[in-house]
């Protein structure tokens, strides 16, 4: 016998753990990136191409998450915080999983040498990229909180103080990513300069992820703001 | 006349009978989606949810019942159209009761969501209307039931709103939402046993006997929601914070306080809809049983005995002990969303429609009246994710349970009349 109680159709999936599980995901991806970039440092591109296998394979989980969440909201939602918003913040999740496998597939379709010379300050700018990421799935780390507290004004206060923190470590990534194309400058002529051009182009990328993370951070106070 | 004299008894036998199923089918069905929220909220588990629900049912049924009773019994059919024949009036509840119960059999066999409330109403609405005649049905009264159907839904959502309201007001947006919890939950306990006390001295007890003025009934309430707060605070010292399952979800413990509270309002749950249900069952059997006992004189202000109620709180009870443990694991299981601070508000809302329906005598859909109530916590940005579209399938299972419960019972109508003459 199947029961169809209007009560039991009434309640659609919360989209909750899902976002945290996809930004969890997200955040899988980039800190796979560190792996990565020690194994491309030691110029050890088969070790690294394991761990770009893991990236695109954590992307690609990501995106069916991202699918999933799609189909369980659909427009005949009713829910305390708008469709839209929700979706362009998921939107902005995927995103940062999306660069950690650009970045990944750039540098491993051109076997790029990272000289020895910015190797630590390059493994200290991505930490910072990394940590970007880490500090906006903290902040949806409370999304089940501020849904439980009917979005109170005291957990979007405490939500807001994190998202603080997150712009402050997406700053420090932004002045990692200034130190970083100076010193790559003043060293840019003693290597090829087609791989100089790709080098920047890579620093660019992790200060793009950086940005997304914080994206997703201005996407969350969108969500919850009265 | 001659009918009755001659098949009273078998008459009587059957419709206690159909009375009985059809409270064996409230019992195994309906009660699942009372009682659903509670089990869903895992506030309580099914065995203690069918526990509760036996007594608490049976409590509201035999306490606070009659009013209903009275309404489908004589509240929507002019009685005094049967002076003459009254064996029509007798086959026509047992028509309606027949074709109710038939009508949800299948409804759910389909997976149709209908309900009881409507298909008993459909049905007595159909036999008078076309069986005896179009005046025979007094339309004032079934306009104001009908109206109710509306209105419930809607007066739950409002009070469910606030309700929830409040919870976010004196509890969440709080430095300290676990003692402040603590402290303001016993409130809540107290409009339960305030509540659930009132119907029963005002409507309840004057077939046991005992009379009282309303302000008596307000003061024993008083004390009957002290006592319940009482016994809720006892539930209460227990609560001690959980530090590991705060560490994932801080508001663990907070609602750990709140499944205490969702016991009550269970219990207030299940006493409002055996108080509003039960009629479904009972109420054309009582017709039934007093045409036939009386001679086939029909009275206006017969007495509803009182073993009549108990058979349908039997009835109710039977049909949860044999299936609606099934039913309340289905339901519970789809309805995991609803945590305990908000399944509360719900059902305490829902409880107060419903038991305020019970006591002005309107049949109304407890189903209806609890997704009014969640629907007023999702305003009240309570819950994640509702689905809007139930609203259109439950005015649809108005416009199609009507019509289905009246022609079905015009068919059995005229079945019976043709067998008895």
């Amino acid at each position: 016998m199947s029961v169809s109680s209007p009560l039991s159709q009434l309640f659609g999936r919360s989209p909750v753990k899902p976002m945290q599980k996809h930004i969890s995901k997200a955040h899988a991806c980039t800190k796979a990136l560190q792996p990565f970039f020690e194994a491309a440092m030691a110029n050890d591109y088969k070790k690294a191409e394991k761990y770009r296998e893991e990236i695109t394979r954590l992307e690609s989980e990501a995106d069916d998450m991202k699918r999933d969440i799609r189909a369980h909201l659909p427009n005949s939602l009713f829910m305390p915080v708008p469709r839209q918003d929700l979706l362009e913040l998921l939107s902005m999740q995927d995103r940062i999983a999306n660069r950690a496998k650009d970045i990944s597939g750039i540098m491993l379709g051109r076997e790029m040498r990272i000289p020895e010379e910015i190797q630590p300050l390059m493994a200290k700018y991505l930490k910072a990229a990394v940590n970007t990421s880490k500090r906006a799935k903290e902040a949806m780390g409370e999304l089940d909180e501020l849904y439980e507290t009917g979005f109170s004004s005291k957990e979007v206060e405490l939500v807001n103080k994190m998202l603080d923190k997150l712009d402050d470590q997406e700053h420090k990534t932004d002045e990692f990513e200034i130190k970083m194309r100076r010193s790559l400058r003043d060293i840019e002529t003693n290597y090829p300069p087609l791989e100089m051009m790709f080098l920047y182009k890579v620093i660019e990328m992790i200060g793009d992820l950086a940005d997304v993370s914080q994206r997703v951070g201005s996407r969350l106070q969108i969500l919850i703001a009265k | 006349m001659f009918v009755i004299s001659e098949y009273g008894q078998i008459l009587i036998f059957m419709a206690c009978v159909f009375g009985f199923l059809m409270a064996w089918g409230v019992g195994a069905n309906d009660v699942a989606n009372a009682m659903g929220t509670s089990v869903g909220s895992k506030a309580l588990t099914i065995k203690q949810a069918i526990l509760i629900a036996m007594v608490f049912e049976f409590a509201g049924a035999y306490l606070a019942g009659g009013e209903v009773t009275g309404t489908i019994r004589k509240g929507i059919v002019d009685t005094t159209v049967f002076a003459d024949e009254p064996q029509l009036m007798v086959y026509g509840m047992m028509s309606a009761l027949l074709a109710a119960g038939i009508w949800l059999a299948i409804a759910s066999m389909k997976g149709w969501p209908v309900s009881t409330t409507h298909s008993i109403v459909g049905a007595i609405v159909g036999f008078a209307a076309v069986g005896i005649d179009f005046d025979a049905v007094k339309w004032a009264k079934v306009g104001s039931i009908v109206a109710s159907w509306v209105v419930s839904p809607l007066l739950s959502g409002t009070l469910a709103f606030f309700l929830f309201r409040s919870v976010y007001r004196f509890i969440l947006n709080t430095d300290d939402p676990f003692q402040n919890a603590k402290r303001y939950v016993p409130i809540y306990m107290w409009l339960v046993g305030f509540m659930m006390a009132m119907v029963t001295l005002l409507k309840g007890l004057k077939h046991i006997g005992l009379s009282l003025t309303f302000l008596q009934s307000v003061g024993l309430s008083v004390v009957a929601g002290l006592v319940v707060m009482a016994i809720g605070a006892v539930f209460l010292s227990r609560i001690q914070i959980d530090k590991k399952a705060n560490k994932d979800f801080r508001y663990a413990s907070v609602e750990k306080v709140f499944a205490v509270l969702m016991v009550f309002t269970a219990c207030a749950m299940a006493f409002a809809h055996g108080s509003n249900d039960v009629a479904n069952a009972i109420g054309p059997l009582a017709a039934v049983v007093s045409t036939i006992q009386n001679n086939g004189e029909i009275l206006a202000k017969s007495a509803l005995p009182s073993w009549i109620l108990l058979l349908g709180g039997g009835g109710i009870v039977v049909g949860l002990a044999t299936f609606g443990y099934k039913v309340m694991g289905t339901i519970g299981r789809k309805i995991t969303e609803l945590t305990p601070s908000r399944g509360f508000a719900a059902e305490l809302a829902a409880a107060t429609t419903v038991v305020i329906a019970s006591g002005t005598g309107l049949p109304v859909s407890t189903t209806h009246t609890l997704v009014g109530a969640v629907l007023g916590v999702g305003l009240a940005r309570g819950i994640s994710a509702l689905n809007l579209r139930v609203i259109g399938s439950i005015v649809s299972s108005w416009i199609i349970t009507l019509p289905a419960g009246a022609f079905l019972s015009i068919l059995f109508f005229f079945t019976l009349k043709g067998i008895f003459g």
